[in-house]
Parts: C-alpha cells; structure tokens; sequence
C-alpha cells in the first residue's frame, strides 16, 4: 500500500511538564498562604493556614471520614441512578420522536429550576433523608446524561443508517452496532459533568436539611463546624469535598480515554 | 437473457416538490459496468438510491427479473453499496466493519471469519485487519468500504462516486483493482461519477444523463476490451472514446 502515509498519532507532552507545572504553581500559592499568615499574625481561628488545616485533618479524621462516606454514598447512588435513567430515557427518546417531544421540555424545568429551591420541599415530603438526598443529586446529576446521549443517539451517520436499511436491520440492531457506539463519546462527556453534578447536589441537599446524627455528611459538617466558629475544620472539611470532585473527575477522564482512546478525535493527541 | 434490473418510467419528485429524476428507462444486464455520468445534481445518485431501495421512485418501477424474489427477502443482501465517504464506524477496527453486514444477517463467528479475511485480502489490505479507520489514508479507508460491500457476495454493486474524494494516483490504483475485482467476481457495476476518463476507462456502458430534471439522454457503448490497464489510459482507442463521451456529456448539459 503505497497511498498516502497514515496519520501519526500526536505525540503527547512530557508527563514531568503536565504534573509537575501545576504541583510547582500548587506548592508556591501554598507557602504564600503559610507566609502571608505568618507574617501578618493572622490568628488560626480567623483564617488558618495550610499546615493548620492539615493538622485538623489528621485530628478530626474519626469525625471527617465517616462523613465523606456518607456524602461518597449519596454522590456515588445518584450518579448510578442518573446514569441508568439519563441512558435509557435518552433510548426512549432516540426510539420515539413523540415521547421526546413530550417529555423533553420536563427534563428542562427540572433542570433550571435551582436544586437549593426545591430541595426543602423534597426533604419535608421525603421521610428517609438518605433517599431525599438521593433524589436533590439525581435531579441535579441526570440532565446532562441524557442530553448528550440524546444528541449522541441522532447524530449517527446517515449513509451508516442507509447501509443498515439495505442489510434489513432491525431497530435493536441499528441501536446497538450504529446509534449506542456513536453515543459513546457523548455520554461519557455528560458522564464527566453529571459526576461533579451529582457531588454539587448531594452538598447542597445536606446543607438544605441540616440533619445531624452518625449518618451526615460533609456539608453538614461545614454548617456544624461554623456554628461553633471551628474554621480550621471548615476549612479540611471543604478540602475532602474539593479533593472527592477533583478524583471524580480525574476517574472519568480516565474511563473515556481507555474507551475512546484509539478513535475518537477528543481523547487522541496530534502531532502539532 | 434477462436483465439483472429494470427501471421503467422511473421518477422521483422531492417533498419539496424538486423533480430530480424524470421517466428513466433502464436495463442492466447482468455481468455489466454500466456507468451513470452527468453533471453534479443531474439524479444520478438518486438514480442509484432507487435501485438500492433507500428512496421510493414517485412514478414508475423498478423490477428485477434477474433474481428470484425469495432471494431478496429481509433486506437486498444481493446488494452491495459504496458511498462517496467510506463510511466507517470510527470505533471499530477494519475487520469489525466489513463485518457489520455479517452481523445484521446473525452469521456465526466460524461463518463470518473466513470471509472478511477473503474481503480484506481481496482489496489489499491484509495486515491491517486490527487497524481503526483513522489511522488508514483515504484510499485505504475506500478499500475498506470496499471490502464492507463485497463481503456479502452482493449480485449488484452500486457505487455513488466512490473514488471522486481522492487524489489522481490513488484513484488509478483504485480504477485497476476495481476492475480486476469485477473480472474475477462477474458481478454487475453500477458506477455513479462525473469524471469521464473515469467513466471510459471503467465501464462497458455509460448512461449520459441530463441535468435536473435527471434524464438518460444518451447510451454509449465502451467495446475497448478487457482488461484494461494503464496503457489503455494512453492509448489513441482510449482518446477517441473520451472525446466521444466529453461531446455527448457537453450536449446533455446545454440540452
């Protein structure tokens, strides 16, 4: 085969420069904070600096990590109900042009509607909080997921689609060889934004309930810690909660790069 | 003998109320390269699409009596068809394109193997069988989409300017294997291209067709012999005939 070369793969930046320039620039803001507070003689107990925060960390670990559990296990259910009910509806949708139709405009109004505005109300309705929390992160976590899966499952290319009528497929074969592997790319995109949705409403949910207790999660801890004017702990407390949305997201930018990695042109890297 | 398909009185009227295509009669004899070569717009593709039965002819018929209806039943796996894009599935490898038609028809894995290995050999492209479409040049990709319509056996394999998205050189190579291919599988071509050294050098009919609305105004004959080679493209025989082609296409556009 002497045709044009195939294209070279890009070649990716060095590991060291991708890590390394955002743990330097990390590292520096870190010991300007340290420094500022040293310095200034700025009190603990107005804004404390990392070291601090890292001590309350280790200190209250009995009480914080109990509470990232609880909040893990509403972020993580939601997700997994959004992601099941976002793709199927998301189906129904491709399947069905009237039930798009009809349903879509509801999935919107779920959507703008602000979670902190209708969560009170779940939460009076809803006896079981673990299940009123679920449904504050679902609502939150599932339009993404079935948008993008939507748009996924009609932009399958239509000569493959013109193909597959001349070969007398069936529906379910077209879902699943031609429309759900295209889809692929765009659900895993929603998949991405869904999972720090997902964490978003589980928070905001917590702090609507306020509830107290062995099972409360972190936001609840924020609200109890600032009560009794406990800043460092706040602030290790918002630390777990940033660090769960970073690994979230890190954990799906893997998962799509292991799955798109050899054809999609979002997850290959070029040569400039 | 019978012709492998028939068209009569053919048309097609666009719900936007276009005639595309008006009163094609149409005889393809099977074993033929038959050619349709007109101006961009003129039907040819929607001629196409007809036979292939992605679009329904608003008037008129189209009839096969070159194949025994019980053959054609759940779909025209006697078909085969190549698009001006290859059309791939980007995530799968170029085996698991050619076999997508294995697959809708439910052929085991034991069934379907040996014949992708054929296909692929068949165009060329053995070593690249685990290879994605992206990481293949255009022509290979058109092997490819190639070998995804011949997989099937097809009786008739319809091509909608398959090769008019290539370089000049990639195109010759591609001309040559197509018509060692047609040679030694006897199926029947229909070639859809506005390229009329293409058209000459492929077929053994060309159909010149007028523009919109599409009509067959002329019907050529090619009767240079196979096999044809790169010297048949420099040849005075293969002049003549382009010259002849070229006045005929010219008289369809001022028609």
């Amino acid at each position: 085969m002497s045709e044009d070369a195939p294209q070279p793969r890009r070649r990716r930046e060095p590991l060291w420069l991708k890590l390394g320039a955002p743990l330097v620039i990390g590292v520096l803001a870190l010991a300007a904070w340290e420094a500022l507070i040293y310095f200034k003689e700025i009190p603990w107990y107005i804004l404390p600096g990392p070291i601090k925060i890292t001590e309350t960390l280790i200190r209250d670990w009995h009480m914080l990590w109990p509470s990232l559990l609880a909040t893990l296990r509403v972020t993580a259910l939601a997700l997994l109900v959004a992601v099941v009910g976002g793709f199927s509806l998301a189906v129904l949708f491709a399947s069905a042009r009237w039930i798009e139709l009809s349903l879509f405009p509801y999935a919107v109004i779920l959507q703008v509607t602000p979670i902190v505005a209708i969560a009170p109300l779940i939460i009076i309705y809803v006896d079981n909080l673990t299940i009123a929390l679920l449904i504050c992160a679902w609502i939150v976590a599932f339009f993404p997921i079935l948008s993008n899966t939507t748009i996924g499952l009609n932009s399958a290319d239509h000569n493959l689609l013109d193909l597959m009528r001349l070969y007398g497929a069936k529906r379910r074969q077209v879902l699943w060889f031609i429309r759900i592997p295209g889809a692929l790319p765009f659900f895993l995109g929603g998949l991405r934004i869904s999972g720090g949705l997902a964490l978003i409403g589980a928070i905001v949910a917590e702090f609507v309930a306020g509830g107290a207790g062995a099972g409360s999660g972190l936001a609840f801890r924020i609200l109890e810690a600032s009560y009794r004017l406990e800043i460092p702990r706040m602030y290790a407390a918002l630390f777990l909660i940033s660090a769960t949305g970073i690994v979230i997201f890190l954990a799906f930018t893997v998962l799509t790069n292991l799955l798109l990695g050899r054809w999609h042109e979002s997850a290959i890297r070029r040569e400039g | 003998m019978d012709p492998l398909v028939r068209l009569t009185g053919v048309a097609k009227r666009f719900p936007n109320g276009t005639l595309a295509v008006d009163r094609v009669e149409l005889a393809i004899p099977a074993g033929s390269f038959v050619t349709l070569l007109g101006p961009s717009g003129c039907g040819k593709s929607t001629v196409l699409r007809m036979i292939a039965g992605l679009v329904e002819p608003t008037a008129g018929r189209i009839d096969w009596p070159g194949l025994p209806e019980a053959e054609r039943l759940g779909g025209h796996p006697e078909l085969g068809f190549v698009f001006q894009e290859p059309t791939l599935m980007p995530w799968a490898s170029v085996a698991d394109n050619i076999r997508l038609p294995l697959r809708v028809a439910g052929l085991s894995k034991a069934e379907a193997e040996p014949r992708i290995a054929e296909a692929i050999a068949m165009v060329g492209l053995e070593g690249f069988a685990h290879a994605f479409s992206r990481e293949l040049s255009g022509g290979m990709k058109m092997r490819v989409s190639i070998a995804r319509a011949l997989v099937t056996r097809p009786k008739l394999l319809l091509m909608d300017e398959p090769f008019a998205a290539l370089d000049e050189i990639t195109r010759f190579k591609l001309n040559n294997d197509l018509l060692g291919l047609w040679r030694q599988l006897k199926w029947t071509v229909v070639f859809v291209t506005h390229s009329v050294f293409e058209s000459v050098y492929l077929s053994n009919r060309i159909l010149v067709m007028s523009a919109r609305p599409g009509r067959i105004v002329d019907d050529l004959p090619i009767d240079a012999p196979y096999p044809r080679d790169d010297g048949f493209r420099v040849s005075d025989a293969y002049g003549d005939l382009c010259r002849v082609v070229s006045r005929s296409l010219h008289h369809a556009i001022a028609a």
